[in-house]
C-alpha cells in the first residue's frame, strides 16, 4: 500500500479543488460528502500504508516515493517525493485521523453558517499542504506547504471575515509567522550554499562532516531554523498570534491551532535534529524557550475567561514542553506529547466548540456553568481531555507523554534542574487552569441554558478522540510500570534514542511521584478556588498582576511600541520624500497626456480614417526620404 | 502586350486615393462601405499586378483571400449598419459618434 | 491590346470617381458595379483570367447585391440634405488634399524602381489552384475561419432587437 503515498496527498487537494470550482453549485450534503469524505479516504489509505510500513519493514527503512522532478536550475533540483518513516507516518497519522474527525464534526458545526463550500475548501487545502509538509523529501517542498498550512491558517482565521477583528487576527498570525517564516527562508538559503542541496536526507548525511560541532556556521542555519520553528509553533518570542487566533471557527482551532499546524515547528526541529545536535547552544535554546513558554503561556491561560483563549494559550504551553523535550534531546518525548496532545487538544476545542455552539456563541467561562447534567456527552469526553491535558497520574494518556519529559528534562544529558522545575510548575499550573475551565463550565449553577443538542456528527469525533485522549498513553509506560516502548522503539528506527544519565527504577519513582502530585495539587486548589463558587455572570475584575497575565505578559503591548510604532512613524515621515515626488510627477504627466489623447477619440469615425490617411503619409515619407 | 509594371500600379494607386477620398468625404456610412470596398478592390489589383509582371500566381492567390476577406467585411459591415439604422433611425457616421471611443 | 489596357483603366477611374461623387447611393452603386468590371478587364488583359471571372463573380456579383439589399431595406430619407451638403467644396478640399498627397507620393515610389512588362505570360487557374493547396493551405483554413466568423457575426448582427442579457449594458441601452 505504500505505493499509494501519493494518494494520501492528492485526495485533500483534489477535494478542495472540486470545492473550489464547482462549491458553490453543490449543495451542502454533496461538499460535506467531498469535503469529509477525502480526508477520510486518506486516514484509511495511511492506515494502510503504515500497517504496510510497519508490518513489512521492521527496521524501519524510509519509503522514498519520487513522482516527477519540479525544478531544475542552477544546480537546484528539488523533485516532488514523498519521504516515508516513522515520524513522518506519525505526524500523516495524526493529521488525516484527527483531521477526517474534525471534518466530521465542522460538517455539523458549520451547516447552518455562509461559505459552507468554502470552509470545507480551505479545510481540505490545508490538510493537503500539511500532508506535503510531513512527507517532503527536502525542504523547498517542506517550505512549500510550510507556506501553503500557513496560508490556509490565514484564510481560516479570518473566515467570517464580515467582522473586521477576524480580519485583523488573520493578518497578524500571517505576518507574526511570516517573521519565522523568513528566518526559515535564509536558513535554506545557508543550507542550499553549502551542501548545494535542500534534500533532508543529503544534508542530514553531509552536515556533521561538514561542519564541527558548535561551529559558527551550524550555529547560525539552527538559529535561523529555530527562528522558522518559534514562529510557526507560537512560541516565544512569537507566540503572540495563536490568541488571536481563536477568531476562526472552532474545528479550524482545533485542526490547525492546536493538533497539526502549531507543531509543524515541533517536525522542523525533529526532522533536522542533526543540525540542531551540530549547536549545542541552539538546542539548549530550544529547551529555554520551550520551558520559559510553557511558564508564560500557563500564567497567562490562568487569568483568560474567554474558554477559547485558555485553550490556546495552554496549546502554548504543550508545545512548550514538546520543545523543552526537543532540546533535551527526548526526541521521541516530544513526537509522542505531539500525539497525545493532538488527541486531547483537538477534543478539548471540539467540546469548547459545543459548548460555545449549543449556548449561541458565548466565549466567557463565567457565564456558562451547570453544563454537566444538559450535556453530559460533551463532559464526560472534555473532562477526559481536561485529565489528560492536567496530566492526572496513570489513568490518562497525558500523564504518560508528559511525564516522560519531566522525567527526561533532568535526566536527559542535556537536562538540568532549572528545565526539570519549570516543568514541574508547568504541570501544576496545567492542571490548575484546566480544572479552572472544566468547574467553571461544567459545574455550578446553570448560567445559560443550551438552546440546542450536539447532534451525532459531532458527538461520534468528540467519542473516538476521547478513547484516543484515554488509551494511547499505553504504549509507551515507563520503565517501572511496565516499560512499554512501542512508540518509542517505533520512533527511534529514525531519530536517535536520548542519552540519558541512569539512575535507577526508584528514583524515577521518586520523580513520578512528584509529578503526579504537582498535577493533582493543582487539580485540588482548583478544586478549592472555583467548584461551585458563585462567581457573577460577566468578565471577572482583574488587578495590575492578572491584567498583565491576562494580556500575555503584555507582549503585544511591547512589540507595538518597539517595532510597530517606529516603523509607522518612519513610514509617515517618509511619506513625501523625493523619490515620491518624481514618481508623482510621472503620474501628473501621464495624465496630462491622456488628456490630450483622450480628445482625440471623440467617436468620429471619418476623423480616424483621415489620422490613418495621414499616418499612411507621413510612414512612406519616412521610409523614402530618411 | 507590354505595359509597363509601373502603370498597372499607378492604376491601382488612382483608384485606392479615390477610394480614400470617398471614404473622408462623405458621411453616409453605406458610401464610406463602398469607398472601403474600391480601397480593397485596388490593393487586390496592386497584388494581381506584380504577379503578373512576376509571372507567377502568388498575386493571385492573395487577390483570393483578399475577396474573401472583403466578403467576410462586408457582411458583418452591412449588418452593422441595418442595427445602426434601426438605432438612431439614420445612416449618418456622425450620428453614432455618441458612443464615443 | 496596350490600347484595350488604357481604355479599361480610365473606364474604372472614371466610374470610380463618379462613385465617389455621385449623389444618389443607387447610382453611386451602379457606377462601382462598372469600375469592378472595368478593373476586371484590367486583370484579363494582364493575364489573370481566373480572378478577373472572380471578380465579376463574387465582387460584381456577390457582394454587390448584398450592397443592393441593405440599400432596399433602408428606407433612406435624407436623401435631399445630403445632397445640399456635398455641393459644398470646402468638405471636398481637405479629403483631396490628402488622397493627392498619398496618390504623389506613390506616384513618386513606384516611378523610383526600374519597369517590368506585365502579361509576358498568361497564369491560369491550375497554377493559382496548386499554390493555393500547397504554400498557402494554412492561410486558405484561416480565410475559412474568417468566413465561419462573417457569417455567425452578421447573423447574429442582423437579429432582431433581443433581450440584452447583460445587466450593464441593459442600462446602457435604456440611456440611449
Amino acid at each position: 500500500m505504500k505505493e499509494l503515498l501519493w494518494l494520501i496527498v492528492a485526495l485533500p487537494f483534489s477535494g478542495a479543488l472540486i470545492l473550489a470550482l464547482a462549491g458553490r453549485k453543490l449543495s451542502r450534503l454533496t461538499c460535506s460528502i467531498i469535503g469529509v469524505g477525502t480526508v477520510s479516504l486518506s486516514a484509511g489509505l495511511t492506515i494502510l500504508a503504515g500497517l504496510d510500513f510497519m508490518g513489512n519493514n521492521p527496521t524501519g527503512k524510509p519509503y522514498l516515493q519520487v513522482l516527477w522532478r519540479w525544478i531544475d536550475v542552477g544546480g537546484l533540483s528539488p523533485d516532488i517525493a514523498f519521504h516515508l518513516d516513522a515520524v513522518s507516518l506519525t505526524f500523516i497519522f495524526v493529521i488525516t485521523f484527527v483531521g477526517a474527525l474534525i471534518h466530521l464534526y465542522s460538517a455539523q458545526f458549520m451547516w447552518k453558517e455562509d461559505g459552507f463550500s468554502r470552509f470545507f475548501t480551505y479545510m481540505n487545502l490545508f490538510i493537503g499542504f500539511m500532508l506535503v509538509l510531513v512527507l517532503a523529501d527536502n525542504l523547498l517542498l517542506l517550505y512549500l506547504g510550510w507556506e501553503g498550512v500557513g496560508l490556509c491558517s490565514y484564510l481560516l482565521i479570518g473566515f467570517w471575515y464580515k467582522n473586521p477583528d477576524n480580519g485583523y487576527a488573520a493578518r497578524k498570525a500571517f505576518i507574526v509567522t511570516r517573521v519565522g517564516d523568513t528566518a526559515l527562508a535564509i536558513g535554506l538559503f545557508i543550507l542550499f550554499m553549502t551542501f548545494h542541496s535542500l534534500n533532508i536526507r543529503e544534508i542530514l548525511n553531509a552536515a556533521p562532516g561538514t561542519w564541527g560541532i558548535g561551529s559558527g556556521i551550524a550555529v547560525a542555519v539552527a538559529l535561523l531554523l529555530l527562528g522558522g520553528a518559534v514562529g510557526k509553533s507560537a512560541q516565544l518570542p512569537l507566540q503572540t498570534w495563536l490568541p488571536d487566533a481563536m477568531a476562526g471557527p472552532s474545528p479550524v482551532s482545533a485542526l490547525i491551532h492546536a493538533a497539526t499546524m502549531v507543531t509543524a515547528g515541533v517536525y522542523l526541529i525533529a526532522r533536522t535534529h542533526v543540525l540542531f545536535e551540530l549547536a549545542p547552544i541552539v538546542q539548549t535554546t530550544v529547551a529555554v524557550i520551550g520551558a520559559a513558554t510553557l511558564l508564560i503561556a500557563g500564567f497567562s491561560a490562568l487569568n483568560q475567561h474567554d474558554i477559547k483563549r485558555v485553550l490556546a494559550y495552554s496549546t502554548i504551553s504543550q508545545i512548550g514542553y514538546m520543545f523543552l523535550a526537543l532540546g533535551v534531546g527526548a526526541w521521541s518525548a516530544a513526537i509522542f506529547h505531539f500525539m497525545i496532545h493532538a488527541f486531547f487538544k483537538a477534543l478539548l476545542f471540539l467540546g469548547a466548540g459545543a459548548v460555545i455552539w449549543v449556548l449561541n456563541d458565548e466565549h466567557n467561562m463565567f457565564k456558562m456553568g451547570g453544563l454537566r447534567k444538559k450535556l453530559p456527552v460533551v463532559f464526560w469526553t472534555f473532562l477526559i481531555a481536561s485529565g489528560s491535558l492536567a496530566a492526572l497520574p496513570l489513568i490518562t494518556a497525558g500523564y504518560f507523554s508528559k511525564d516522560k519529559i519531566i522525567w527526561l528534562a533532568y535526566v536527559g544529558d542535556k537536562g538540568s534542574v532549572v528545565l526539570w522545575l519549570a516543568a514541574l510548575i508547568g504541570a501544576f499550573i496545567t492542571a490548575l487552569y484546566t480544572f479552572r475551565m472544566v468547574f467553571l463550565t461544567f459545574f455550578g449553577t446553570t448560567k445559560a441554558e443550551p438552546s440546542a443538542r450536539p447532534g451525532t456528527g459531532m458527538v461520534i469525533p468528540m467519542l473516538i478522540l476521547a478513547f484516543f485522549s484515554f488509551a494511547a498513553g499505553y504504549i509507551e509506560l515507563p520503565e517501572n510500570m511496565g516499560h512499554v516502548v512501542l512508540f518509542s522503539g517505533f520512533i527511534e528506527k529514525t531519530l536517535p534514542a536520548t542519552a540519558t544519565i541512569h539512575l535507577g527504577n526508584s528514583t524515577e519513582l521518586v520523580f513520578q511521584l512528584i509529578a503526579g502530585l504537582a498535577a493533582i495539587s493543582g487539580l485540588f486548589v482548583a478544586y478549592k478556588y472555583y467548584f461551585n463558587k458563585p462567581y457573577p455572570a460577566a468578565v471577572p475584575e482583574r488587578n495590575a498582576l492578572q491584567n498583565f497575565f491576562f494580556n500575555g505578559w503584555d507582549f503585544d503591548f511591547v512589540y507595538d511600541k518597539m517595532i510597530v510604532t517606529p516603523i509607522v512613524f518612519l513610514s509617515r515621515i517618509d511619506k513625501d520624500d523625493f523619490v515620491d515626488l518624481f514618481y508623482k510627477g510621472l503620474a501628473s504627466l501621464a495624465r496630462a497626456l491622456n488628456i490630450v489623447l483622450s480628445a482625440s477619440q471623440n467617436g468620429r469615425v471619418r476623423w480616424y480614417a483621415m489620422v490613418i490617411a495621414i499616418g499612411a503619409i507621413l510612414t512612406l515619407t519616412l521610409i523614402f526620404y530618411p | 502586350m507590354n505595359v509597363p509594371m509601373e502603370q498597372g500600379i499607378l492604376l491601382a494607386a488612382i483608384l485606392f486615393c479615390l477610394g480614400l477620398t470617398g471614404l473622408l468625404v462623405h458621411r453616409n456610412i453605406i458610401y464610406m462601405l463602398m469607398s472601403v470596398e474600391v480601397m480593397l478592390n485596388a490593393a487586390g489589383l496592386a497584388f494581381i499586378v506584380a504577379g503578373s509582371a512576376w509571372g507567377e500566381a502568388d498575386g493571385q492567390v492573395m487577390f483570393i483571400f483578399i475577396l474573401a476577406m472583403a466578403a467576410a467585411e462586408v457582411s458583418v459591415g452591412l449588418a452593422l449598419i441595418i442595427q445602426m439604422f434601426k438605432k438612431f433611425r439614420s445612416v449618418d457616421i456622425n450620428k453614432a459618434s455618441t458612443m464615443n471611443g | 491590346m496596350n490600347i484595350l489596357f488604357y481604355i479599361a483603366a480610365t473606364a474604372a477611374i472614371v466610374s470610380t470617381l463618379m462613385m465617389v461623387i455621385s449623389k444618389n447611393v443607387v447610382h453611386s452603386l451602379l457606377f462601382l458595379i462598372v469600375s469592378l468590371f472595368s478593373v476586371s478587364v484590367v486583370m484579363f488583359i494582364i493575364g489573370a483570367p481566373f480572378v478577373a471571372a472572380l471578380e465579376v463573380i463574387i465582387y460584381a456579383g456577390a457582394i454587390m447585391v448584398l450592397f443592393v439589399f441593405v440599400i432596399m431595406m433602408l428606407n433612406l430619407s435624407d436623401e435631399e440634405k445630403r445632397k445640399k451638403r456635398l455641393m459644398k467644396s470646402k468638405i471636398w478640399i481637405g479629403p483631396s488634399a490628402i488622397s493627392l498627397i498619398l496618390l504623389a507620393e506613390m506616384v513618386y515610389v513606384l516611378t523610383a524602381q526600374p519597369g517590368y512588362a506585365m502579361g509576358q505570360e498568361v497564369v491560369l487557374p491550375v497554377a493559382v489552384g496548386e499554390l493555393m493547396f500547397t504554400k498557402y493551405i494554412v492561410v486558405v483554413e484561416l480565410a475559412a475561419f474568417l468566413l465561419i466568423a462573417g457569417i455567425i457575426g452578421a447573423y447574429h448582427l442582423g437579429q432582431k432587437e433581443k433581450t440584452v442579457h447583460h445587466r450593464y449594458l441593459k442600462n446602457k441601452n435604456q440611456e440611449l
